[in-house]
């Protein structure tokens, strides 16, 4: 047995312990573990959006800008061209960032009463911007994709298993897709074909938990390693 | 005597022999000291490695006889062009392998403006996508067969230059599926706003809601709803943040708390205006607490650590868990049932649905979800929205069945008719 002489693996251990104890009850342990991790996830978080978003898309361009201007007057902070000579509003160093800029500084009229519906504004764009990039991004994953693979074609009669899959896989599409039909009840000849529905939405979530519980314990048995082997030297 | 010997040694080894620096000769007969020695055999062995790399490419091995040179054969057919319906910088390269041999891998090489060729990637397939290419700009390739004992190196491609394209032609399924729905959604709010009775049938994780918010009233406990732990791009997440305004109107008509921890900061942003604006619509500003709404850490483990904290010290009467969710969602749905609280979970993450369904009271399970705030709401446009989707299925269902009978009775390749990149 070998204890880790090292001041941070006993940190780390103690504070795994800590958030491990909540397990038995909430506790002055759990709740400063819990406190800490959630202040130094957020000031990671910052630190990580402040140079990987908003030095790049924000600061670099505006100072590339101000060289621009200092250099070529200010016109060319505006209108800059690439090599085909086409005006390009992408271009790293001009100042059309600031439009964006004005948008997305709109959030923070929430701290102000008297124009706080401003947030409105960025609020809308965002939400507009991402559903209209979703709903294709799903109707392509979801449904076209869906309809293409559950469609039998004669090759599907080459093997009997194939076939069977096939059958299998057109079979249950239709009767999945007849259980989350809202606009009918369940009665009559739709309360079989729903059951099937129903019954192969839960045998693929059972599938589904054997895998998972399988990766959420090999995450448990990452940390007992480390609690066993790195902390304590029990296991070699 | 032995100067003779060495002398007839170096004559007879011609790969030897060959490797010899043309700058310093070492003719047999001279005598070499043994400094001369080691800078000779240096020469020598970097010379191996140059003999190596001519042999790997095709060259022919100086010591072998003619009978028994390998012939090493080059890919065929290599084709290159402008991958077509994109958005531009990428070329598709594809070839057949060659006539005889059997490499064991390819080596494609690009030339640009430079002419100069220089290895893009290594792969054992025939095909390979070439992505991040300046657009309008010419590109040569070729293709090197690599054999155990040699390369052989295929004939260049013409040039070709990637564009961009004003449509994905093959994606065009995907703007009728979406015509379709916009179509049928466009019908039925139409029908909801006339007032045509749109019926909807029961679904009890739904009708659950009322009663679990009831619950909590008489508790005297507050609600916690979680809108899910991803960004505003999910749908799963507008579905959330549309029932937490149903949910939000409930809570507002009982006078019981809501409290809203969010891990997205613009999922904060708009989950608080929501629950502040069903406040305001429904005459109650004055109850809205600023502090119900609070974003609360962007990190999916610290966020799922800070709600299991919320729900052991506030102990809510309901918990709602509605949106997308990864691997916290166990971590979460256990504890909210370890505080005894009813708990109604609804997600389209098939991965994390088994969890809620074990551990949680009532589930909404993917489509449910979508029709979640429709159902609450009964607002004319949600129930035409749910409507839509109704009908839409069925739309779908009924092209699968025939266009499976179209391929199965005529063998048309009517799968192909769907078929999107």
């Amino acid at each position: 047995m070998h204890i880790a002489t090292d001041f941070w693996t006993w940190v780390a251990a103690l504070l795994t312990l800590a958030i491990l104890s909540f397990l038995w009850d909430d506790n002055s342990f759990y709740r400063a573990a819990e406190h800490l991790y959630i202040g130094v996830a957020n000031g990671y978080s910052i630190t990580l959006i402040w140079y990987n978003v908003v030095v790049p898309n924000m600061i670099d361009p505006l100072r590339g800008a101000a060289h621009v201007v200092s250099e070529q007057g200010f016109a060319a902070a505006f209108f800059t061209f690439n090599e085909h000579n086409v005006l390009n509003p992408y271009h790293d160093n001009n100042f059309f960032i600031i439009i964006p800029m004005m948008v997305g500084a709109l959030y923070v009229t929430r701290f102000i009463p008297s124009i706080s519906w401003m947030i409105r504004i960025p609020i809308g764009i965002t939400m507009g911007y991402y559903t209209a990039i979703s709903i294709p991004a799903s109707f392509k994953a979801s449904i076209v994709r869906q309809l293409e693979a559950s469609i039998l074609s004669r090759s599907d009669f080459d093997s009997a298993w194939v076939l069977v899959y096939g059958l299998l896989i057109f079979v249950t599409t239709v009767a999945t897709l007849i259980y989350f039909f809202f606009s009918a009840e369940h009665k009559g000849v739709l309360r079989p074909i729903s059951n099937i529905g129903i019954l192969t939405v839960m045998v693929g979530f059972g599938a589904s938990f054997g895998l998972t519980v399988m990766a959420r314990i090999s995450l448990a048995i990452g940390r007992f390693i480390f609690i066993f082997k790195d902390w304590l030297g029990m296991v070699q | 005597m032995w100067y003779w010997f060495l002398a007839f040694v170096l004559l007879v080894s011609p790969g030897l022999y060959a490797q010899e620096s043309p700058d310093s000769p070492a003719p047999p007969g001279e005598s070499i000291d043994s400094e001369e020695t080691i800078a000779t055999g240096e020469t020598i062995s970097s010379e191996f490695q140059s003999s190596d790399m001519e042999s790997d490419m095709g060259a022919i091995p100086a010591a072998l006889p003619a009978e028994e040179i390998p012939t090493l054969f080059p890919p065929q057919n290599v084709v290159a062009i402008d991958v077509p319906d994109d958005d531009g910088q990428a070329v598709s390269v594809t070839w057949t392998p060659p006539t005889e041999g059997r490499p064991t891998r390819y080596i494609l090489e690009i030339a640009g403006s430079d002419g100069f060729f220089e290895e893009l990637t290594r792969t054992t397939l025939t095909e390979y996508t070439v992505s991040q290419l300046e657009n309008n700009e010419l590109y040569r390739f070729r293709v090197v067969a690599v054999y155990e004992n040699g390369q052989s190196v295929s004939d260049e491609t013409p040039p070709v230059a990637p564009r961009d394209h004003w449509m994905k032609l093959d994606e065009i399924p995907v703007i009728l599926a979406i015509l379709i729905y916009i179509s049928l959604l466009l019908y039925f709010i139409q029908a909801a706003r006339r007032g045509v009775e749109l019926f909807i049938r029961r679904i009890s994780g739904l009708t659950a809601v009322e009663d679990a918010i009831g619950r909590a009233t008489e508790m005297g406990k507050p609600v916690l709803y979680i809108p899910g732990t991803s960004s505003i791009e999910d749908v799963a997440t507008l579905a959330s943040l549309n029932i937490l305004g149903e949910v939000a109107r409930r809570t507002v008509h009982y006078d019981v708390k809501i409290i809203c921890p969010n891990k997205d900061p613009i999922v904060y942003t708009i989950a608080r205006e929501i629950v502040k604006e069903t406040y305001a619509s429904e005459g109650r500003p004055d109850a809205f607490d600023p502090d119900s709404v609070f974003f609360l850490v962007p990190d999916q483990f610290a966020f799922a650590a800070g709600v299991d904290g919320i729900m052991v010290r506030e102990k809510p009467a309901t918990i709602f868990l509605m949106g997308m969710f990864w691997a916290e969602s166990l971590i979460m749905a256990e504890t909210g049932a370890s505080t005894g609280a009813i708990q109604i979970a609804g997600t389209d993450a098939v991965a994390q649905l088994p969890f809620f369904i074990t551990a949680c009271d009532y589930t909404l399970i993917g489509e449910e979800l979508y029709a979640a705030s429709a159902y609450l709401g009964r607002e004319p446009m949600l129930l035409g929205t749910l409507k839509a989707q109704d009908f839409g299925k069925l739309v779908f269902l009924f092209i699968m069945i025939v266009f499976t009978l179209l391929s199965l009775l005529f063998g048309l390749d009517a799968a192909g008719w769907v078929r999107v990149r």
